[in-house]
């Protein structure tokens, strides 16, 4: 079992780096087997780094790493012990699929693990009797609280019985009713699997406390390790939070201070906040749900509760950012109006998420912000300098803001929303992945503003301490608030032994159950006589269909659930079809003109008949002068003007040689061009009507007669030609757009750590997300061919079997484009602009829409022939107007199928099944 | 006063960003450079290198001129096939003409008796087909005459004849016009990602929030996305039009340059509203792409940059006269073609400011809601 000397991973002289940061330095370590181990340290200092490079989700880069003794950087070997590692990544639900329901999400899971069908039944039903999630086994993912979200993904991470279990932050963001749930979901969990190893990463030191073996991790370097105990004993501190900060090199711990809140002062005036009834509901969900506030001038007031219970949508609506749907809200007596700028001067917000200009410095965004709040500059000068001082911000006032560590982060955050000197502050989970220490200056310097600058301070936060340091408490769930008070009458009305204890004892009550999870389960029997996974023993076969019907299953569900984008892009399709088809034409007709007629005989106006009498010209005003004549087609209102010398008619009956001129709009060379043939059409024409009037013979004799055959297109129409063109175009954008932004998407939104740890292969990951998207357009591709057919009247005259399959060629052709473009891009707004750009470019000029590719020269005619629209255009117009049959077209056919491998192939080259 | 203050301070904060983001400058840089001059050389609506084929069943010398008067660059070197081949090579497209030649040709011309020259035309290849057509059409008459005049006295002048001259560009050099439309092209994509974007990005970073809480009106901020981004654009733009338009492609600097800068400016106006209207709608960067190809395609193929407005259905005519990139069409073409001056055309820079200010004014009403969408 521990090859390694009991110890189920050992790192040796381990070192990460992210660009110039260290995120892990040259750490030697031994994790024990079999145990619960707790990495404690705050952000930033490689907990995370290390869980993902024991979990095979990073490339080890320096240092030698093992894992169930072998060795982590072998692929074979990772492939091999990848059945037995679970892993739950960083935020609530970040490897789940929001679209998704519970059971969905599980079965996801199941199925990548290979288990068959009546396995996966059981086993979710099991799992889902066990964590309590049975009652919402259909409800979407996102539409999940943090803490059912965390259960979920815990049931996803047990769903193939792993042997060692890894946990990152699983806790943080979740209320503390949920979270003590998860712990006891997790001793039960090895209760039952007894060999179970578990690595959890958190940032609470409370629950640290718990686990069988602790690492304390600070700057990328390991502090100490031991139990709770050892650690606490070595440090000679009462607590673990105490311990910690103890065992931190003394530089960091300079000018530390326990944070002392001197009792506050009533202040006089009506107060700060007040809400009566306040509401919020999305559609039918009501995410706040009749809230009444009161917070008095200079008060702190914290706000509690699990993510999504309303918290920070009460907290919007305060601040009149959003709108409340019923209930008023008061800001120092003033009802609150989302354009009352007035208002606005005298809050500060501070969002959740970081709301400062990453890439400005520390100077450049407090200076903006004191700009945009209009203080004077001189004012402004003097209130940065002192703001730079007391948040000690001296040091990295010249450093782009994303590049600081997140404790000085949320420093300048709160630097920045207090700049106008607000006199109230309203401030989202500050604190939340920041360290003791920060956590503990940050407060400092609340409290500075609170009591000795009389600010209102209204805060939400996750931490049971901070909590405590408040004037006042309120406990929201659900979209209301249970209980309003000071934290230690809240302590005492509820007759517990902390304000933890306290707050759970009332999400119970709101439950209306206690412990509605583990009453039922402890007794459940430890799953005896389950069959063992298959392919336990060795590495996973190299290809499961299973797999890849698994993506391929979730990401059709995806599309599914989203109206908008399935809607769009099937009625955008048809849409785009109907204008083009009727749009893109090269029928010129109607085009203007007018005449200068200097002779004003019946010998030019015969001339000037032959334009007025065809459908391809409009004639326009007559032209008296030059000056007219370069004004008219200057405005671009002519196309060309006919000009007929003076003595036209005299030279035509004496037949000495007259001559003509047309002046043409040169500014459209194509139509120009149109236009100098129609023009000679034209006057063809006029001299056989001329021979025949003056010598009475109906042809002018040449030496040669030139028979024209109009091959397919009998009547040289556009559309028999663009409409089966415009098919090809349609198939090309949308679906690689889609396709490029789905696979994206997985790498911003973080599901694409299950490529990583799951033995989903490549090939699976990429053919099952494309398999939906191809699918998808050929839904597309049959509606377009019934519209051309029935709406357009152009008939398919060839082989629509050929046409169809290579459609289908086609679309997995145009979706690899995708892929091949989601390989490069990181972020969203570039996969779109990419994919947007790299195909409407070369569809449009160089694959033969407008000119034959067979006519473009050197770079052109090489984007050309190596786009695979070039020949989808060519079966598609041979199969629809040139009635080619299926052995016509193979040669195209074959062609186009050459670029599945090429694309899918450099697709799979370029993305990684592991990150950096 | 307050106001344009704080729409200052935003652009410049919105030019740092945009700094910062290397790859996107990059692909500016190439959009307005590399990628117009590629666009614009590598194919023409002119008659170029059109691929044509021979069944020569005469093998005489007035054949042999036929086919050495079909010269490039109109055309490629003609490929002699077997007359079993013309199918084939139609259907499959490999060539736009072919002549068939019959036997006994040359001396049948020789004798008067006109014989027939049989011109295939793959009419699915349309534009080309249209115009190449009658150029063949000349050349062989003109060639065949010679050849049987030259015998005689003299060939007879056609009594009237006919004299085009092309105004404002007199060699119908097609890579103007293309560099003129693609670089139109490329200015409405770019100002749409870049605002649209620029909009969804500061929502879900949270951003936004954090300036509407501020004593900002949605006004400004938007105003302040609107000069930022089409700064940058209009000098990219003007850059390209000097350096590539009319430095590598040549086209004569007719036209005044002033005008068509602030005419790009109004057009961006327009164009970055779009931008921003639509990331207002889009609740995600996938249904942003669906609405970006939905609106970018129509405007790049039907507002008369790519085929020529008059055949399209007069509908369609209609609905496109009130869109203002067929407008910015016609001023790009009316100033840097022709010369136009603001007399001419004022009332398409109307409709582009019109309709890029009632977009603004819609997108500046969605503003708020949009934002509170994203809340929970």
């Amino acid at each position: 079992m521990s090859p390694d000397g009991g110890s189920i991973v050992r790192l040796t002289g381990v070192t990460h780096c992210y660009g110039s940061t260290r995120a892990l330095d040259d750490v030697s370590l031994d994790l024990p087997a079999g145990r619960v181990i707790g990495l404690i340290g705050p952000d930033g200092v490689g907990k995370s780094s290390l869980l993902g490079l024991a979990a095979g989700v990073r490339k080890l880069q320096t240092g030698a790493m093992r894992v169930f003794g072998g060795d982590i950087a072998d692929a074979r070997h990772r492939s091999a012990i990848c059945p037995r590692i679970a892993y739950m990544p960083q935020g609530l639900g970040s490897n789940l699929y929001g679209e998704l329901s519970v059971a969905e999400n599980i079965d996801f899971f199941a199925r990548l693990f290979g288990q068959s069908a009546g396995e996966r039944a059981a086993r979710i039903d099991e799992l889902l009797q066990a964590t309590g999630l049975e009652p919402f086994r259909d409800r979407p993912a996102r539409n999940l609280s943090g803490g059912m979200k965390q259960k979920l993904g815990l049931c996803c991470a047990l769903i193939h019985d792993p042997d060692f279990l890894i946990l990152d932050e699983p806790t943080t963001g979740v209320d503390p009713l949920s979270r003590r749930q998860f712990w006891e979901l997790i001793d039960i969990m090895r209760a039952r699997r007894p060999g179970m190893s578990v690595a959890v990463a958190t940032a609470y030191m409370e629950e640290a406390e718990q686990f069988d073996w602790l690492v304390a991790m600070n700057a990328g370097r390991v502090l100490a390790t031991g139990d709770a105990a050892a650690l606490k004993a070595h440090a000679g501190a009462a607590t673990l939070e105490e311990a910690f900060i103890a065992l931190l090199p003394g530089e960091a711990r300079k000018g530390y201070h326990a944070v002392v809140i001197p009792p506050r002062q009533a202040q006089p005036g009506a107060p700060a906040i007040v809400a009566h009834g306040l509401t919020q509901r999305f559609g039918n969900f009501v995410a706040v749900d009749h809230v009444d506030l009161e917070i008095e001038r200079g008060e702190i007031f914290g706000f509690v509760g699990s993510n999504g219970c309303g918290k920070t949508t009460t907290m919007k609506m305060l601040t009149g950012l959003l709108p409340a749907t019923e209930g008023e809200a008061l800001l120092f007596g003033r009802a609150v109006d989302a354009t009352d700028l007035e208002t606005r001067r005298r809050v500060g917000y501070m969002s959740q998420s970081f709301s400062l200009y990453g890439e400005l410095t520390v100077r450049q965004n407090l200076e903006l912000h004191a700009r945009l709040f209009q203080i004077p500059a001189e004012r402004a000068k003097t209130r940065i300098a002192t703001l730079v001082d007391s948040f000690h911000l001296a040091a990295h006032l010249d450093e782009r803001a994303d590049r600081l560590p997140l404790g000085i982060r949320q420093r300048l955050s709160l630097a920045v929303a207090v700049v106008h000197e607000p006199e109230m502050l309203i401030l989202d989970e500050p604190t939340s992945g920041v360290d003791p220490i920060a956590r503990d200056e940050f407060w400092a310097l609340l409290v500075d503003l609170s009591r000795n600058q009389g600010v209102t301070i209204f805060i939400s936060t996750h931490f049971m301490n901070e909590a405590a340091r408040c004037d006042r408490v309120s406990l929201m769930h659900a979209g209301r608030i249970l209980a309003t008070a000071a934290p230690a009458a809240l302590v005492k009305a509820r007759g517990s032994a902390t304000l933890e204890d306290a707050f759970i004892a009332y999400l119970e009550e709101a439950a209306g159950q206690a412990h509605p999870v583990i009453d039922g389960i402890a007794a459940t029997p430890v799953a005896a006589g389950r069959e063992p996974l298959p392919g336990r023993a060795s590495s996973p076969a190299w290809f499961s269909a299973r797999r890849l019907i698994a993506y391929a299953r979730c990401e059709m569900l995806q599309i599914l659930r989203d109206p908008v984008r399935l809607a769009t892009s099937f009625f955008g399709t048809l849409l785009l079809m109907l204008v083009f088809g009727y749009g893109i034409t090269f029928d010129v007709e109607h085009l203007t003109f007018a005449v200068l007629d200097r002779d004003q005989t019946p010998q030019s106006r015969e001339y000037i008949e032959e334009f007025a009498d065809t459908r391809y010209f409009d004639q326009q005003a007559p032209i008296l002068d030059y000056a007219g004549l370069n004004g008219r087609l200057k405005d671009g209102k002519l196309s060309f003007v006919i000009e007929i010398p003076s003595n036209f008619g005299r030279d035509v009956k004496r037949r000495a040689p007259a001559e003509v001129s047309a002046w043409i709009d040169g500014a459209m060379p194509f139509r120009a061009e149109t236009v100098l043939g129609y023009l000679n059409g034209v006057h063809a024409s006029y001299l056989t009507h001329l021979n025949l009037r003056m010598t009475g013979s109906p042809t002018v004799w040449q030496p040669i007669q030139i028979e024209t055959r109009d091959r397919f297109n009998q009547d040289f129409k556009s559309i028999y030609a663009m409409v089966p063109m415009v098919i090809g175009l349609l198939l090309l954008f949308i679906p690689a757009i889609l396709m490029a932004l789905s696979i994206v998407r997985e790498k911003e939104l973080g599901s694409i750590v299950n490529l990583y740890v799951t033995p989903v292969n490549r090939f699976e990951f990429l053919f099952g997300k494309q398999l939906p998207y191809v699918g998808l357009a050929m839904v597309n591709y049959a509606s377009m061919v019934a519209l051309a057919v029935f709406l357009f009247q152009v008939p398919v005259k060839g082989s629509l079997l050929a046409l169809t399959l290579g459609a289908l060629i086609y679309c997995i052709t145009t979706t690899g484009i995708g892929l091949l473009i989601s390989a490069f891009t990181n972020t969203q707004v570039a996969a779109l602009f990419g994919a947007g750009i790299l195909t409407i470019m070369p569809a449009l000029q160089f694959s033969g829409l407008i000119m034959p590719v067979s006519s473009l020269t050197g770079v052109a005619s090489a984007i050309g022939y190596g786009f695979p629209a070039t020949y989808f255009l060519k079966i598609s117009v041979g199969a629809f107007t040139k009635a080619l049959g299926f052995a016509e077209l193979a040669g195209n056919l074959l062609k186009l199928a050459c670029f599945v491998p090429v694309l899918l192939g450099l697709s799979f080259l370029f993305l990684p099944k592991q990150d950096r | 006063m307050h106001s344009l203050t704080n729409i200052w301070n935003l652009g410049i904060k919105e030019l740092r960003s945009l700094g910062h983001d290397p790859v996107l400058l990059g692909l500016i840089v190439f959009a307005f450079s590399y990628a117009i001059y590629s666009l614009a050389t590598g194919m023409s609506y002119e008659l170029r290198n059109a691929s044509i084929a021979i069944v020569d069943e005469d093998r005489s010398r007035l054949s042999g001129n036929l086919v050495a008067a079909l010269l490039p660059p109109n055309f490629r070197p003609p490929e002699q096939i077997a007359s079993g081949e013309l199918d084939q090579r139609l259907d499959d497209g490999r060539d736009t003409f072919i002549l068939d030649i019959p036997p006994k040709f040359q001396a049948d011309v020789s004798a008067g008796r006109a014989p027939a020259v049989q011109v295939n035309i793959d009419a699915t290849a349309v534009l080309q087909a249209g115009i190449g057509a009658s150029d063949i059409q000349q050349i062989l008459t003109g060639e065949a005459a010679k050849f049987y005049y030259n015998g005689l006295d003299r060939q007879p002048d056609p009594p009237v004849s006919l004299r085009p001259r092309i105004a404002f560009n007199d060699n119908l050099e097609s890579s103007w016009f293309m560099g003129v439309a693609w670089l139109i092209n490329i200015v409405t994509m770019l100002a749409i990602v870049l605002s649209g974007a620029a909009v969804i990005r500061e929502r879900e970073h949270g951003t936004l929030d954090h300036l509407l809480v501020m004593p900002l009106s949605p006004f400004e901020i938007a105003m302040a996305k609107v000069w930022a981004n089409g700064l940058v654009i209009m000098i990219a733009a003007g850059l390209s039009l000097t350096v590539v338009v009319r430095g590598m492609l040549g086209l004569p600097a007719t036209g005044s340059f002033a005008l068509f800068m602030v005419s790009v400016m109004l057009y961006l106006f327009f164009a970055t509203a779009v931008g921003l209207y639509l990331g207002t709608i889009a609740r995600s960067m996938p249904q942003f792409g669906l609405l970006f190809i939905l609106v970018v395609l129509p405007m790049i193929l039907l507002s008369g940059g790519y085929t020529p407005l008059e055949s399209m259905p007069r509908g369609l005519q209609i609905a496109m006269q009130a869109v203002p990139s067929t407008h910015f069409v016609k001023i790009a073409q009316a100033i840097l073609f022709r010369g136009a001056g603001i007399d001419i055309i004022w009332p398409n820079l109307a409709v582009v400011a019109g309709v890029g200010g009632l977009l603004f004014a819609l997108a500046l009403s969605r503003f708020r809601i949009s934002v509170s969408q994203t809340g929970g």
